[in-house]
């Protein structure tokens, strides 16, 4: 019998390649023999864009290397920044706000995930339920900072602006209601024999491979690997939090589906802490030289002119290098800052999460069918600008 | 005029007048499905073009066709252009011999002086043509649908709809299969393979209730059958893009989208006469009665599309082979010997 192979090119305008990833296929009847990711598609130059800047004002360009979660980056940026500065405690009310953003950033990232996988898969309703609670979520950042995606609200020293009066009582009402909205998709997905035909051992990986591949976040954690920077190297005080790591047993599409939804409800947990135990008073250092003066006292001179030199020229860091990892919706994300004593960074190099955990797709696609295929790229959970940056 | 151009003229009017109300079932169809499925995902749906957006289909035809209708460079282009026509006409054949009412017409009619009796060739009820094996000629035209959807995968000169037209082929044979296994049950319960005989057969009791797994796996293959969701591979957007309807626009991609629904609707009225008691029904209007029950089959197969995610190919195919196959011949031999005991 003569065998063909078909070349196929999934993307980059593809409804399931979650952005303008590019596969390129070999097809032996529906089987994948080969997968090869091309990317590049969304490359922005972000690294080096940051290059001309001065700190403060890569901000925004950070939050848009993963989109779906614009706060979980400049965190993990404004935590190298600090680092590389010095700063070792910022004011506890900047820090919970810090840490309750950073979930709900989590939250969303991961019922994005959510809604999209279930529809590659062909389940349609989770994607409208998902982006309904999503919608709280934008809706808080909204009232909080203006944006929807990226509040843009942290600054090296604390954070811009306090949450609006009620916002507390707003953000513990969901992170109580989400567990219970979450039955719906358990009913819909968790034990729909369907979903778990699709899902179970598809995409398997053993904890060996998992290091080998360099993997991070959930996809880690769903072999077993109990690795969750929070856990394993704390910053932002998360030790002190009391939530428990997630692991698979499997490694497949099925535990990581699991996992994603158990971190949505011990992200709920996190900011019920930290709700309890977030003191009033000061959200930002009160050292000028790098940390913005408070708005309202800007008319003074004696602050006015530290604001204005830090709009102008932003602030000097010590020469040296620092690297600052942070667990991302999608895994490690980490920044590793070279300075070379002036106000922009010497080189930024930004360890992303999809970049690393797509890598992976080719051999997990190998020998599988098509249609695997599309699940995989969901139980990646890749954000092509997180990929290119 | 001699009875047999009388059959004709008859058996036309009742023509248009099913397929206009087949016509109108799926603008109606489309519309409940894209409401209910709002219902189901919390949002909306159209509510803009008339009361309630009931003109939204009507205002999609329209659409659809004024668009360009972009015929593709292929290689085998009367093939290209005819598959969503042999699709579209294909889908309205079972139609044929479904009864969809009691009686619509007298027993007999005085025509210009002399009575015609209207009894012979079943001329006075709500059936085209009551054909001796009737659900023979379903099963048979109904495999002719898979022409229409495998031709427009394989003339495309796309690989995506190249593979949603392979699949096409095995799915629908393999499913016909056991379509045709299923149903054989009803006919010996029955003891005929006449439509309104099976119909008629149920007056006390409905089918279903002597053929319950035969009702099952009825619709589960008519979901096969009719390519929905959990089946819906050939198309199914998120790994092929559509599939087979990929390269097609305007009119072209009207003609298989009303197939779509023209088989949902078909298969539910398969499924009605064969199991639910066909037209019967008290009080109502027996033509209303086969609507309704058509109506609220065509809801269910809306609402599972809401509830369920899509199985994978090689899965449908073991499912198929593996569980309902063996199942449907179990169904088969037990009906047997029941048949035989009573």
């Amino acid at each position: 019998m003569r065998k063909e192979i078909i070349k196929l090119n999934v993307g980059p305008q593809h409804p399931s390649t979650h952005g303008v990833l590019r596969l390129l296929v070999e097809l032996e009847g529906e089987v994948v023999v080969s997968c090869d990711p091309d990317i590049g598609y969304l490359h922005r130059g972000i690294e080096k864009l940051m290059e001309n800047r001065t700190y403060h004002r890569s901000i925004p360009l950070t939050e848009r290397v993963d989109y779906l979660a614009g706060a979980a980056n400049s965190l993990g940026y404004i935590l190298a920044v600090e680092r590389l500065l010095g700063i070792e405690e910022i004011p506890p009310r900047a820090r919970y706000i810090r840490v309750i953003v950073a979930e709900l950033t989590r939250i969303a990232s991961h019922l994005f995930w959510l809604a999209t996988h279930g529809h590659d898969l062909g389940a349609m309703t989770p994607l409208f339920y998902a982006l309904r609670d999503r919608e709280v979520i934008m809706d808080f950042f909204e009232k909080w900072a203006g944006k929807r995606l990226f509040p843009n609200m942290f600054r090296v020293g604390g954070v811009a602006k306090d949450f609006p009066d009620g916002m507390e009582q707003e953000i513990r009402k969901f992170a109580e209601e989400l567990p219970e909205k979450m039955k719906d998709y358990e009913t819909l997905l968790t034990k729909n024999p369907i979903w778990i035909n699709r899902t179970k051992g598809v995409g398997v990986l053993s904890i060996d491979e998992v290091l080998d591949w360099g993997l991070s976040g959930p996809m880690a954690r769903g072999s077993g690997l109990d690795f969750d920077i929070r856990k394993v190297d704390p910053y932002l005080g998360y030790d002190e939090f009391d939530f428990v790591v997630p692991l698979g047993k499997n490694g497949d599409t099925y535990d990581r589906y699991l996992i994603r939804l158990e971190e949505m409800r011990q992200s709920c947990r996190i900011i019920l802490q930290a709700l309890d135990r977030m003191p009033k008073g000061d959200i930002m250092i009160d050292d000028y030289k790098v940390a913005f003066p408070p708005k309202e006292k800007v008319v003074n001179g004696e602050y006015l002119i530290p604001h204005y030199l830090l709009v102008v020229k932003g602030f000097k860091t010590p020469k040296g290098e620092v690297f600052h990892h942070t667990e991302a919706p999608k895994g490690e994300l980490a920044f590793y800052i070279v300075s070379d004593g002036s106000e922009h960074p010497y080189r930024v190099k930004i360890r992303t999460p999809s970049f690393v955990n797509l890598q992976v797709i080719s051999k997990l696609a190998k020998g599988r069918l098509l249609s695997d295929l599309i699940a995989l790229i969901g139980t990646i959970d890749i954000v092509l600008a997180d990929v290119d940056r | 005029m001699s009875d047999t151009l009388i059959f004709v003229i008859i058996s036309l009017i009742k023509s248009v007048v099913v397929v206009a109300l087949l016509l109108l079932g799926v603008a109606i169809g489309v519309y409940l499905e894209r409401r209910i499925l709002g219902f189901i995902h919390l949002r909306y749906g159209p509510n803009r073009c008339g009361p309630f957006g009931i003109l939204q289909t009507i205002a999609d035809g329209i659409k659809l066709f004024f668009k360009q209708d972009i015929t593709l460079p292929v290689t085998e282009r009367t093939l290209y252009v005819v598959a969503p026509i042999i699709a579209g006409v294909t889908a309205l054949f079972p139609f044929v011999a479904i009864p969809f009412a009691d009686k619509v017409l007298p027993d007999a009619i005085n025509l210009f002086g002399r009575t015609i009796d209207l009894t012979q060739y079943s001329m006075n009820r709500g059936v085209i043509a009551d054909l001796p094996g009737g659900i023979l000629f379903i099963l048979a035209v109904s495999s002719l649908s898979v022409y229409g959807v495998l031709l427009a995968g394989w003339t495309s000169d796309n690989k995506y709809s190249f593979l949603g037209g392979v699949r096409v082929t095995s799915q629908m044979l393999s499913y016909e299969l056991f379509l045709g296994v299923s149903i054989m049950g009803v006919l010996m319960v029955t003891g005929s393979i006449r439509m309104t005989e099976i119909v008629e057969a149920q007056k006390h009791m409905w089918n279903i209730v002597y053929q319950p797994v035969g009702f099952i796996l009825y619709m589960i293959a008519g979901f096969a059958e009719a390519c929905r969701t959990p089946f819906d591979l050939i198309e199914c957007e998120n790994e092929l893009g559509s599939g087979f309807n990929t390269e097609y626009s305007s009119m072209k991609f009207a003609l298989f989208y009303l197939a779509e629904y023209i088989h949902i609707i078909t298969i539910s009225a398969i499924a009605v006469t064969l199991f639910l008691g066909g037209w019967q029904g008290p009080w109502l209007p027996s033509g209303l009665w086969f609507i309704i029950k058509v109506a609220c089959l065509f809801v269910f197969f809306i609402w599972v599309r809401g509830t369920y995610p899509r199985v994978r190919f090689d899965q449908l195919m073991s499912l198929g082979w593996k569980y309902l196959f063996p199942i449907a011949m179990a169904n088969l031999i037990v009906t047997g010997v029941c048949v035989l005991i009573s």
